[in-house]
């Protein structure tokens, strides 16, 4: 556990170092707060809830999550680290999960910065704290998954543009198979039981359901099998790429 | 340089041979108590052994009987630096070797028909080397003739497209963590983490390697001493001068203690002084260590390796010390002599007995009298200087010419291995 746990604090470590995880959190915190307030309708909706928070939560990761894990691969195979890093007693499950859980303790980071708007609910009304907490849990399990998957595809490029891409289109992916309007225009074409996995495979209906408050186990399984089979799929590309 | 003696020529070796001691790796206590009970006297049964052990200095012979409680000693993990790990490794070494020691785990490095290809190139092909303790084997080839390709798959970087290697008995691909522990490496070009400080980067090195406390604050201080790192700890690597960074690898590389260090082009792109100082350092450290060096520079092979292994289009061409190469040249035991205004008749020379060329360079008027292969001819051309009156200026007899025997030997397709 060693080397995993040393790879993640040089990974978090190298966060703030450079601008970039101020920047991120800044815009982060920023967009977090202007878009619960302005296009989730805080305070008209009349509810001791973090629900527009939360709603919002998935599109910000869009954008955000690649930004953070666009470099984690790419950059140490274009610096010719990665050589470094492989010629250390450390296996690539090691190294990809020490990294993965680098860039998913930095998002935990972001989430509780927002702890602002918990206080801000609890002044101005009585919501369930519980329902808030299971919010956050889902929310940082949903960017697990996209975290993955950024590392999956930034394994597979040395160029950061392009991981940055892949991982927005994937996510992007994952997000609209669940919407309403997808699922509707695929109706007459596809089988209900293959639309039925269609809705299933989508990130914000677990993370909804989670949101609600109720930690059910599906929702659970999905995310950690999620994180596990894009993690897999990354040390299953950087073994490929010492062969070829 | 009392450790550097100059390793066996491989070509003479073909009863495989074990040499306990490389540096502190042996127990030479243990060694010595073995030996003592094993003598080898005349008409010894164990003379005609196979595997024989010597121990460093003390010349007793071992029948392989006598290997059995080593076994794993060779290997000791001294760079483990977990002392539970250290105890199991000893316990293992008590029990009784389930089957003869395997023959490639008496090398530091070995690699066997080592093969890498890129889609239809083959960067390196069948490559069989091997560096035995205390060796400094330099792997000289032309840009682009493989030694870094061979080096990363050793480290375990690259996996091979066929063959193997053992670090310390270790193979690469069925016990990687095993070998990577045992080896220091430092990548061309000596990359590290710009972002970093050079304390925090080696703060890193130790806890990724899984050093204990003690030992890694020792070696910690030990190693930024003997790299001279004190004054430019807290500096981040990304500002650092070239010989600095190179440097830093090197101290990243040695770190853990390990056994086998393997160096790829350490001074390349280096200035001259931090050349040198990147070489004593290597020189120094060659005392306790199994060292492999990539380069392409002939200077280095002459100022670091006592064996050097010549690799073009990825195969080997030569493995010979720098001295055998040196004797392949057309220049050994050439005399050669500057003689300003005054003529020298060519044909003079040419009729001492085994000379069998005589150059003129058009240029400087240097005299070259060439012998016939592994005659001396010293004294006869000095003679007759000394009979024909002749001012010489200076008078020079020619080991041979290192850079001559290289590129005849990577230029010529499918020279002799």
């Amino acid at each position: 556990m060693t080397p995993v746990l040393a790879i993640a604090r040089r990974e978090l470590r190298g966060y703030f170092v450079t601008p970039v995880a101020y920047v991120f959190m800044v815009i982060f915190l920023v967009l977090a707060g202007l878009l619960t307030f302005y296009t989730g309708d805080f305070y008209d909706r009349g509810l001791a809830d973090l629900q527009p928070f939360f709603d919002m939560h998935p599109w910000l990761y869009l954008v955000l999550v690649p930004a953070v894990t666009m470099s984690t691969w790419a950059e140490e195979r274009a610096s010719g680290t990665l050589e470094l890093l492989f010629s250390l007693p450390v296996t690539i499950s090691q190294a990809v999960l020490g990294k993965f859980l680098a860039a998913w303790g930095f998002i935990g980071i972001c989430l509780v910065l927002t702890f602002p708007i918990w206080i801000t609910v609890n002044y101005l009304g009585d919501p369930d704290n519980g329902v808030v907490l299971a919010g956050y849990v889902g929310s940082w399990l949903m960017a697990g998954a996209f975290i993955a998957i950024g590392t999956c595809m930034s394994t597979s490029t040395r160029s950061q543009i392009i991981a940055f891409i892949l991982t927005a289109a994937v996510c992007f992916l994952l997000l609209l198979v669940g919407q309403p309007q997808v699922l509707d225009f695929f109706q007459d074409a596809v089988p209900p039981k293959l639309l039925g996995a269609m809705g299933q495979l989508s990130i914000t209906r677990h993370a909804n359901a989670i949101a609600r408050g109720v930690l059910d186990l599906r929702d659970l399984v999905y995310f950690f099998a999620t994180i596990v089979a894009w993690l897999a799929a990354s040390v299953v590309m950087l073994d490929l790429k010492r062969t070829r | 340089m009392a450790a550097r003696k100059p390793g066996p020529n491989p070509h003479e070796i073909r009863k495989p041979k074990l040499c306990v001691g490389a540096g502190s790796a042996g127990d030479p206590a243990a060694a010595g108590t073995l030996a003592s009970t094993h003598r080898r006297g005349s008409g010894s049964p164990f003379a005609t052994n196979d595997v024989s052990l010597r121990g460093e200095g003390n010349g007793y012979w071992l029948p392989r009987t006598a290997l059995a409680p080593m076994r794993g000693r060779k290997a000791s993990p001294h760079y483990e630096a977990n002392p539970r790990a250290n105890l199991a490794a000893r316990q293992r070494s008590l029990s009784p070797p389930p089957q003869p020691i395997p023959l490639h785990s008496i090398e530091m490095i070995e690699t066997d028909r080592l093969t890498r290809c890129y889609g239809p190139l083959t960067a390196v092909d069948a490559l069989s080397l091997r560096a035995e303790p205390g060796q400094v084997l330099g792997l000289l080839g032309p840009n682009g003739a493989g030694k870094s390709t061979a080096m990363r798959m050793i480290a375990g970087f690259l996996t091979p497209t066929s063959g193997t290697a053992w670090v310390c008995g270790h193979d690469v691909r069925k016990e990687p963590l095993a070998a990577k522990r045992a080896l220091g490496y430092l990548p061309e070009g000596a990359p590290s983490y710009g972002e970093m400080t050079i304390r925090e980067f080696l703060v890193f090195m130790v806890r990724v390697r899984g050093l204990e406390r003690d030992v890694a604050f020792r070696r910690f201080d030990e190693v930024v001493m003997r790299l001279e790192l004190d004054e430019v700890l807290d500096q981040t690597i990304g500002t650092l001068s070239k010989g600095l960074r190179r440097r830093v690898g090197l101290a990243q590389a040695i770190l853990h203690d390990p056994p086998v260090l393997m160096l790829d082009e350490p001074t390349d792109g280096l200035d001259p002084n931090q050349k040198h100082s990147v070489r004593m350092l290597i020189d120094a450290m060659a005392r306790e260590r199994t060292i492999l060096i990539s380069t392409h520079l002939l200077e280095e092979v002459h100022a670091l390796c006592n064996r050097v292994a010549i690799i073009a289009n990825g195969r080997l061409l030569a493995d010979a010390t720098p001295a055998e190469l040196e004797a392949r040249s057309r220049y050994h035991g050439a005399v050669s002599f500057s003689a300003p205004g005054s003529g020298v008749s060519r044909e003079m020379l040419a009729r001492i007995p085994n000379v069998s060329m005589v150059e003129v360079d058009p240029l400087d008027g240097r005299v070259t009298v060439f012998p016939r292969a592994g005659q001396p001819i010293l004294d006869d051309v000095q003679a007759l200087l000394r009979t024909q009156n002749l001012e010489v200026s200076e008078i020079q007899l020619e080991r041979g010419r290192l850079d001559e025997v290289f590129r005849q030997i990577t230029t010529q397709r499918g020279g002799q291995a």
